[in-house]
């Protein structure tokens, strides 16, 4: 079983990870460690794969890793369908959340909350606990109450998508979280609810990752780590200045650095 | 003629025996109207000549036409079945006004008690055709065998030759709306192969509201065929809410035959299920025959195994300022087949009308066919007009998605597959009914013979 340097161990272990779609490889290998409690930015270019490694490790069924391995608190995550990964804490919010007609928001979470906990051998969730939660829940991300009657996702702007996506995310309580381009189509009063409902929701015991073209979701959630995803490689890696310095400089800048280097 | 007859021997041989039974012949007009319908018959068969009969072009009456079914005469309507075999057959509530068939035949003994012979509050009559009372005898005389014409089609030609029972509804102007009337036609397993024709000819007067259920089910699993006749006649100013359940056995054949008659500024809303039978065909037509005339109809039908099921659902626009909206949805699995075939025709006086029909269906198996052909024909030059038809499995970027929150393959295609259901669940009143569909349709949803492993 692999441990961090604290003899802890990572919720998310990543090595040497190559994935394609149909004959293509995107991605070619990448390492990642995430421990309990930290805040990870994965920032790239567009076509860089980063949406791969997310939805990779959340089981999409087209992504078909070639080789390397992901561990999910040492367990290996890749042989597990994608339900099986949601239930153990893992959990993705989309780039383009799927709309669901004629399927309540409520009930749609209610189902989800309930396979979470017939996981942990617990019993199904009461209409009445269950509503309680989803309306303090929905606090976090300041979600109109009408919103969560009508069908999911269906009729919804783009930032009440995203936010519907944080919602789930509150209620679903999960120990790993990916967050695919959440920033992408929000403007900057929808960017300061979903930042600040990210970061209310943030603990020593989980970890978030969070995949991004540009640094501005990172002016108000401060990443632990920072890492340059290009052409399907971690080219570096390093702290929040690592961010700031891409947003003045470009891609351009690291792409050149790294070449220069090879 | 003679080459018809020989095929449908079976059928003369009922027929006759029918022509010489007294109650036959109580009404010498109806005597004459099932004669005519005979000979009908004997001209035009059964469908079963399918190239070039766009009406038949995709389902095969042949097992129909080849099959032998009995048509006792002596069966006692009244013969002693449990009320809650019916109870849990079909959708029931003691406040409603409950009528009951039993294999083709008035069951007075099954249904509600009205105030006397078939009279409810407000002169209200439902009940059967024998007894008709004065005041309502016209009217029945007036529509019967008007708008479901025997000239045109073998099976209706076939039902109004045998036509010697059925249910008359008159709500006469000024009466206040009945409770809901609960039409259940039953078969049962005491003489089979049967076939039965139910007849219902339903009339609402000016400005009066009526709720109407029709349901057609099986207390067997043996083989039948029920050819059935419907005639609804919306007066002027008049709304009437219509559903239509086709909950037969997987044996049974079915075809339905329903005619509308909308006058000025009637309003007609229509839900039609269909869930059983092997062979089923859904034939509606409604007529707008007076300005400013609406009528919404919606329908969902469920097939399995290798069942067959085909809607072919017309709406003809004869005067200005009509409106008529369809939608049907179909969710099909197994090898099993639906067919959605229909028009909306403007005619040339129907300005201003607004019409829209859609047809949307889910194949839950690679195996299961759907043919859906709306069209339209306008011969007016002022309307507004669509169509459109739909046919896909479940989405896999919508099962992944739902499946990335917890929830197994099979939940998240049976909470898919409900919601499309419930888009048309949703729309039936009153609540009792909706309920009762609600419960029918998650229970055939989670049913063993659905597969739900969708397309991951």
């Amino acid at each position: 079983m692999p441990t961090n340097e604290n003899g802890q161990q990572p919720l998310l272990e990543v090595r040497d990870l190559h994935v394609s779609v149909g004959d293509q490889e995107i991605l070619h290998g990448v390492d990642l460690t995430v421990n309990a409690g930290e805040v990870h930015a994965i920032m790239g270019p567009n076509g860089s794969g980063k949406s791969t490694l997310a939805n990779c490790l959340v089981g999409k069924p087209e992504y078909t890793v070639t080789k390397g391995q992901a561990f999910y608190l040492g367990e290996s995550l890749l042989g597990l369908e994608p339900e099986e990964r949601a239930r153990r804490g893992v959990f993705l919010a989309f780039q383009y959340p799927v709309e669901l007609p004629g399927v309540r928001t409520w009930q749609f979470l209610k189902a989800a909350v309930d396979a979470l906990r017939q996981q942990r051998g617990e019993e199904e969730m009461s209409a009445r606990d269950f509503d309680r939660l989803l309306r303090e829940r929905a606090k976090i991300v300041q979600m109109d109450q009408e919103l969560l009657r009508r069908s999911v996702n269906e009729g919804f702007s783009g930032g009440e998508k995203k936010r519907n996506e944080i919602l789930q995310m509150a209620v679903l309580d999960p120990k790993l979280a990916l967050l695919d381009e959440t920033d992408s189509g929000l403007d900057i009063d929808a960017l300061r609810i979903v930042a600040d409902g990210i970061n209310k929701l943030r603990r020593p015991d989980n970890a978030m990752v969070l995949v991004t073209h540009y640094q501005r979701l990172l002016n108000y959630i401060t990443p632990d780590h920072v890492h340059v995803l290009l052409d399907g490689r971690i080219v570096r890696s390093g702290g929040p200045e690592l961010a700031l310095e891409l947003e003045e400089k470009g891609y351009e800048w690291i792409r050149e650095a790294v070449d220069a280097a090879t | 003629m003679t080459q018809v007859l020989e095929k449908y021997s079976g059928y003369l041989a009922q027929y006759e025996e029918l022509e010489a039974s007294w109650e036959a012949n109580r009404l010498p007009w109806l005597a004459q109207l099932r004669g005519h319908a005979w000979s009908r018959f004997a001209d035009l068969g059964m469908p079963t000549a399918r190239r070039g009969n766009e009406k038949w072009k995709y389902t095969n009456v042949g097992p129909i036409a080849n099959g032998s079914f009995g048509h006792p005469l002596g069966l006692d309507p009244n013969d002693y079945i449990a009320p809650d075999l019916i109870a849990q057959a079909a959708p029931w509530q003691e406040e409603w006004i409950n009528l009951v068939f039993l294999d083709g035949r008035f069951s007075s003994s099954l249904s509600t008690v009205s105030l006397s012979n078939g009279v409810y509050a407000g002169g209200v009559y439902a009940g059967g055709l024998g007894g008709i009372p004065a005041e309502h005898a016209n009217v029945f005389r007036q529509h019967l065998g008007q708008h479901a014409l025997a000239e045109e089609d073998g099976f209706t030609a076939l039902n109004t030759a045998f036509l010697h029972d059925g249910l008359f509804v008159h709500v006469p102007e000024g009466a206040p709306a009945p409770a809901l009337l609960n039409l259940v036609f039953a078969t049962t397993d005491r003489h089979q192969p049967r076939v039965t024709y139910p007849r219902v000819l339903v009339v609402a007067g000016p400005g009066t509201q009526l709720t109407l259920s029709e349901s057609y089910v099986s207390l067997t699993q043996e083989p039948g065929f029920t050819n059935a006749v419907t005639e609804i006649v919306l007066e002027e100013n008049s709304q009437v809410r219509h559903c239509r359940l086709l909950l037969e056995n997987q044996q049974a054949f079915h075809v339905g035959t329903s005619r509308v008659y909308l006058a000025q500024n009637s309003s007609f809303n229509s839900t039609s299920f269909a869930k059983g039978a092997a062979l089923g065909r859904s034939d509606l037509h409604c007529l707008l025959d007076g300005p400013g005339a609406s009528c919404t109809l919606n329908g969902l039908y469920l097939t399995t195994g290798t069942q067959h099921m085909d809607n072919f659902i017309n709406i003809e626009h004869a005067k200005p300022h009509g409106t008529s909206r369809l939608l049907y949805k179909g969710i099909l699995d197994g090898h099993s087949r639906a067919v959605f075939g229909g028009t909306v025709l403007v005619r040339k006086d129907a300005q201003h009308t607004n019409a829209h029909q859609t047809d949307k269906n889910l194949l839950l198996s690679e195996d299961a066919e759907i043919d859906s052909k709306p069209s339209l024909f306008i011969y007016a030059d002022d309307v507004i007009c669509g169509h459109g038809a739909t046919a896909g499995h479940i989405d896999a970027e919508t099962l992944f998605y739902m499946r990335s929150r917890g929830l197994d393959l099979a939940t998240a295609s049976r909470i898919l597959v409900q919601a499309f259901a419930g888009e048309i669940i949703e729309k039936v009143e009153p609540e009792p009914l909706r309920d009762y569909l609600e419960k029918l349709y998650s229970g055939a949803v989670s049913a063993p013979g659905i597969s739900l492993g969708g397309t991951p």
